[in-house]
């Protein structure tokens, strides 16, 4: 098939970017969409021209580190990661505009990567269980309710890719700090520093200038891994409790 | 050594003993907790019209009795003031913690997209911010009509007998001449209904009760309710004036 | 050996130093000198590592904090390493190229990962575990290793539970257990599919943590291009800051490599897009041994390649096995047919007819080699794809053969194969648009896992002081074949547990002489790094590097993949010898060198790619008999089946470069067994 490219083009953090238009022909529908984005490349540098810059790593939906909107939704139109989009949700003649991740706490690098290194540092700020190398218990010690060990594996399968920010028009990173708020709050191990936890991630989450949340549902619908918006509702819960117990 | 400037396009550190009484969800949570106040509110005050199906006398003798209520250890129209100062404050609350929210998000996303689509939202959900603007300015012109008496319209709008006299207020307001003060508040009610249907389910969501996503079906459906009670309450007393029902 | 006598082993040695008679790559190396000191300690095997442990020397806490250690890669073995070294009190600096240490592809291991808690009551030990263990790598570990990994295998599962690892649990809130990759104990835990998920964050926000305390320094985005080495001694590395384009030294008492593995000299496999072999190999070309390099393992189970468009492969869980049965049509014209129309008796299960014992469930070299040969002979599925031959003709193939739910769905019901497989069932349907549940699903072996990287000693040190070498991109645990589940369990057993304990010997030495970046050694390695990124940009040819690594991996895949044999090995060595001349005048590369420059960076990885994939063959070459993942078309039994040849390769090849036009230099490492007996493999 034939398609119409409009890709955001932008040399580094401080030059101004925009879109550039691209003709590609010769797509197969069995493509992978990044796939497609490499037969581009091939072309442009055929012509002389700078291929364009774009994350990605695994190709099978977990790293995380493909991120790219496309028209308009957050890794593009099926509920997947931007590397496990296949041409065959597109059609002949279609035009597709393909932008980085917009938002101040991801600058953009080049072309449609951008730094995503706020999410670092919301996990140094508390997004781990204290357990240092050789302290451990038995791992059957403890016992772990299994649907709180489920609830937490389910948010835990978030990949940090940062859909849930790019999709908010606030630019909130509530669904990531959730999931892990989720992940670690279920579990036995993670009660020590549940309250600490929550409040020192939410301090990282708005100093990195992330925005609030409005509960609107874009994150969860973007999330490639289906993180329910339920962890947002428990982030809430948490951060209230802890403050009530100060 | 030269790796120690490495960070290109690091916008900031580490912080430590974040003031998470400060944070975005403190504002959200105060954001919600003012909004049941209003919700609390507005529940009440439409009680408070649907007593004009009773009558003139059992309107007049509610909006009286509100004025007494609590006395003697009360001043007259002491609970008025009480609530008044209450709502103020919620007022005070949710509008700064929205602006304040509404910049976060401003300056988030200096660069829009050229092409963006919603998947998820719903409309009710995307227009809080303007349409909470509507509701503020509606409620000025609500206070400046009923409070204040100042603007109130029609023949002899500003007679002694009609400012005096809540329920011929009420219905002097929704005269068939005056068509389109019924639009204005039957506009207004429509803005109010989206505001709750997301604010309802939004402020449980902020204060953590949604914890599934059954809890998460309930606030939806709460959301429902609210609105259409509230907004479909307020909007009777308008459409039986207008059509000569309350008279 | 009798049952059980392993717990008084002696040290009575099993086998006897092997003798090679056969040489298959004369003129292609240089024999060395034997290797005769990997610092194995001896005494009774169970012993072995408290006994290192004890004799090794400690690091006063008060000096931790003055040793400066650089670790290259986060994946497990290398995010675990930084987490432990850094709450111990050291300085680390960790690298990786990612733009977070939380993507590095141990992330995507799916099944399980192994520990002999022994929590079923099934008989499993430590013993067993190292048993099946070297048994499953066809006899080509080395011993004092494998058990040292059973070992700590145990503390490993403890660590991750303690740190929030959400494994798979039983109603009563205990861990679940399954058996995997054709063992008879159950000793694999899991978290869902997607365990390595599951441990690597776990390692990561342990890292985090160290990076918020101080004690880890994390620099993403970065890629290590050289090892500096002053007065013998790993010092630090050069590195080239992937968004500047910046070159920059950085300098330690200790330098790390946890790098991870080289398959993608295949071009297609299922590594990362960037997982490369540059660190390691860098490291080789300064003195360091590469061990095993032909040893690959294929893993039977990924979605087949739908064309030349194809950027990589993606795995399906091995489990899949345990409810699929695979055939092919025993007709070839039954080939491009609905496989639903095809009747049961025109469809020849091959693996269940061949290897009646194990049937589906038979070892994922034999797995893949099956599949293999019924494609050959025409009768694979799926798209038809252009090969080229030795000839130079160009001859069409299917590479795919059915995996069939179809009777399992019968006897189980639809739901049950729904929650036992539905992430990787969807992920198969969105990449092929099939739906496994209605048509069989089409799988093809692909490269998965190597078991060869630098040589390492009992300490994970390599032959160069001060730089050791951890996880996948050491050759250290898994011999000739990796059982399922032993990767995660072996990174995170050199990242927690051995290789902090290991390098306190060499640090105990430490703080070593202060060296800045004038000191000649650092120039020089930093002006060679600066020459080649230069010649690179300055070629400005008519090639991709794409184009160029994409020919490699078809040569690769063609002559040392799954059935390799002297001639086509010979003519492989040649092949690559013309496209590193090709690639050194003709490849192109636009941008500049001194921002993101994704074309750059790839570059440099497949001109090391080159380099290594000539390695392997003469490597492939050399090794003249059939082990675990690697398959020498001349040694096999009269069924097919891989033949060892313990007699004349009972060893480790340890290769030293030897030099830019030289002759790699073989060093031998013989594998003398005192706890275990060898055997040849049957699964008939």
């Amino acid at each position: 098939m034939k398609l119409t490219l409009k890709i955001w083009r932008q040399a580094n953090a401080s030059e101004k970017g925009a879109l550039k238009t691209y003709e590609l022909d010769g797509v197969s529908s069995d493509m992978s969409f990044l796939e497609m984005l490499d037969l581009l490349n091939e072309q442009l540098l055929h012509n002389d021209e700078e291929p364009i810059a774009f994350d990605s790593d695994c190709r099978e939906g977990i790293c995380g580190m493909c991120s790219l909107m496309i028209n308009g939704e957050a890794h593009g139109p099926e509920v997947t990661t931007t590397c496990q989009l296949h041409m065959r949700s597109f059609k002949d003649g279609d035009t597709i505009t393909i932008e980085p991740w917009r938002a101040s706490s991801f600058p953009i690098v080049k072309d449609l990567i951008v730094d995503r290194s706020a999410f670092d540092r919301i996990i140094q700020n508390g997004g781990y269980i204290s357990a240092n190398t050789g302290s451990a218990p038995e791992a059957n010690s403890v016992p772990a309710p299994r649907d709180k060990a489920q609830r937490a594996f389910n948010t835990a399968t978030c990949i940090g890719c940062g859909a849930c920010v790019a999709a908010c028009p606030n630019g909130s990173a509530s669904l990531f700090l959730g999931a892990k708020i989720t992940h670690l709050g279920e579990l036995p191990q993670g009660q020590p520093e549940r309250y600490s936890r929550v409040q020192s991630m939410v301090g990282q989450h708005d100093a990195e200038g992330f925005g609030g949340c409005t509960n609107i549902g874009e994150c969860a619908a973007a999330c490639p891994k289906e993180i329910p918006l339920d962890v947002i509702s428990q982030l809430n819960k948490d951060l209230r409790k802890s403050l009530i117990l100060g | 050594m030269r790796g120690s400037s490495v960070r290109a396009v690091a916008t900031t550190t580490l912080i430590k003993g974040a003031r998470s009484t400060r944070s975005t969800i403190a504002l959200k949570l105060l954001m919600a907790a003012s909004g049941i106040v209003f919700i609390l509110f507005v529940l009440l005050h439409m009680y408070g019209n649907l007593k004009a199906f009773s009558g003139e006398l059992a309107y007049n003798e509610y909006a009286e009795h509100l004025r007494t209520f609590g006395e003697p250890m009360l001043p007259y129209g002491g609970l008025l003031w009480i609530l008044r100062v209450v709502l103020l404050a919620s007022l005070v609350a949710h509008v700064g913690s929205a602006v304040a929210l509404s910049m976060r998000a401003h300056a988030q996303r200096p660069v829009k997209y050229a092409v963006k689509k919603n998947k998820a939202s719903s409309l009710s959900s995307r227009t809080m911010r303007w349409g909470g603007v509507a509701l503020l300015l509606f409620v000025v012109w609500h206070l400046l009509q009923f409070t204040i008496v100042k603007i109130n319209v029609g023949e002899g709008g500003q007679a002694v007998d009609i400012t005096e006299n809540p329920y011929r207020l009420l219905t002097a307001a929704f005269q068939p001449e005056q068509w389109w003060m019924v639009l204005i508040y039957l506009f207004a009610m429509l803005a109010l209904a989206f505001h709750l249907h997301h604010g309802t389910f939004s402020a449980i969501q902020t204060l953590g009760f949604t914890n599934t996503a059954e809890s998460r079906a309930r606030a939806r459906v709460a959301g429902w309710v609210v609105a259409i009670v509230i907004a479909g309450g307020f909007s009777l007393v308008p459409l039986f004036t207008v059509f000569g029902v309350i008279s | 050996m009798a049952a059980g006598t392993h717990y008084l082993p002696g040290l009575t040695p099993t086998n006897e130093a092997s003798v090679q008679k056969s040489d298959d790559a004369a003129g292609y190396y240089v024999l060395g000198d034997k290797l005769v000191d990997p610092k194995t300690p001896t005494g009774p095997i169970a012993d072995r590592w408290t006994t290192r442990k004890f004799e090794n020397r400690l690091v006063n806490p008060a000096n931790r904090r003055k040793l400066d250690v650089i670790i290259v890669g986060t994946g497990l073995a290398g995010g675990a390493a930084a987490a432990t070294l850094g709450e111990a009190g050291y300085n680390v600096k960790s690298f990786c190229y990612q733009d977070s240490p939380r993507r590095a592809h141990s992330i995507a291991a799916q099944g399980g990962i192994n520990a002999s808690k022994n929590y079923k009551s099934d008989g499993d030990s430590d013993y067993r575990l190292f048993y099946d263990t070297v048994k499953g790598g066809d006899y080509r570990s080395r011993e004092s290793n494998v058990y040292r990994l059973a070992e700590v295998s145990t503390n490993i599962i403890d660590q991750c539970v303690a740190q929030g690892v959400p494994f798979a649990r039983e109603y009563g809130g205990l861990l679940d257990n399954r058996s995997f990759g054709g063992v008879q104990v159950s000793r694999t835990f899991y978290a869902r599919g997607q365990t390595g998920q599951q441990l690597l964050l776990g390692a990561y926000q342990a890292m985090e943590r160290q990076v918020a305390a101080g004690t880890v320094e994390q620099f993403t985005r970065h890629e290590m291009l050289d090892v500096i080495i002053v007065d013998d001694r790993a010092r630090g590395i050069v590195a080239r800051d992937m968004v500047t384009g910046e070159i920059e030294t950085h300098l330690a008492d200790a330098v790390v490599l946890a790098t991870g593995g080289y398959g993608n000299v295949f071009y297609l496999s299922t590594n990362a897009m960037g997982s490369n072999v540059m660190a390691a190999w860098r490291a080789h070309r300064k003195g360091a041994y590469m061990a095993n390099p032909c040893y690959t393992q294929i893993h039977p189970t990924c979605i087949p390649v739908t064309g030349a468009h194809q950027s990589k492969l993606t795995l399906m869980s091995e489990s899949l096995r345990n409810d699929g049965r695979i055939w092919v049509p025993k007709k070839a014209e039954d080939c491009t047919k609905d496989p639903r129309e095809i009747p049961e008796d025109d469809r020849d299960y091959f693996l269940e007819r061949i290897y009646p014992a194990f049937g589906n469930l038979v070892p994922r070299d034999i797995a893949s080699r099956a599949a293999k040969y019924m494609c050959d002979e025409g009768r694979g599925v799926g798209p038809e794809v252009d090969e080229t031959q030795a000839d130079g003709t160009v001859k069409k193939f299917r590479r795919g053969v059915y995996l069939d739910l179809g009777a399992a769905i019968e006897r189980l019901g639809k739901d049950k194969i729904e929650e036992k497989y539905d992430n990787l069932l969807d992920m198969y349907e969105r990449i092929t648009g099939e739906n496994p549940y209605e048509v069989p699903m089409r799988i093809y072996p692909a490269v998965h896992y190597v078991m060869g990287g630098l040589w390492v000693d009992y300490e994970l040190q390599t032959s160069i002081t001060g730089l050791f070498c951890t996880g996948e991109a050491n050759f250290s645990d898994h011999g000739a074949n990796r059982l399922g589940a032993s990767a995660l369990m072996q990174g995170l057993a050199d990242g927690y547990f051995v290789l902090p304990n290991t390098i306190t010997d060499y640090l105990a030495d430490g703080p070593f002489d202060k060296i800045d970046e004038s000191h000649p050694a650092v120039v020089e390695a930093l002006e060679g790094v600066t020459s080649r990124v230069e010649k690179l940009m300055s070629i400005n040819g008519e090639r991709s590097v794409e184009s160029i690594h994409k020919e490699l991996g078809q040569i690769m895949w063609e002559y040392c993949g799954m059935d390799r044999r002297e001639e086509g090995l010979k003519t492989a060595i040649g092949l690559i010898r013309e496209l590193k001349k090709e690639f050194w005048t003709n490849v192109k590369v636009l941008g500049s060198a001194d921002s993101l420059n994704q074309d750059l960076e790839k570059a440099n990885r497949v001109a090391d790619f080159i380099e290594l994939g000539e390695l392997m063959c003469i490597d492939a070459l050399n090794r003249r008999e059939s082990c675990g993942g690697h398959f020498r078309g001349e040694s096999q039994t009269e069924e097919g089946e891989a033949l060892r040849h313990d007699d004349e390769f009972s060893y480790v090849a340890a290769w030293e470069f030897g030099g830019e036009d030289g002759a790699p230099i073989l060093h031998k490492e013989d594998l003398i067994y005192t706890a275990i007996e060898m055997k040849q493999r049957s699964y008939k």
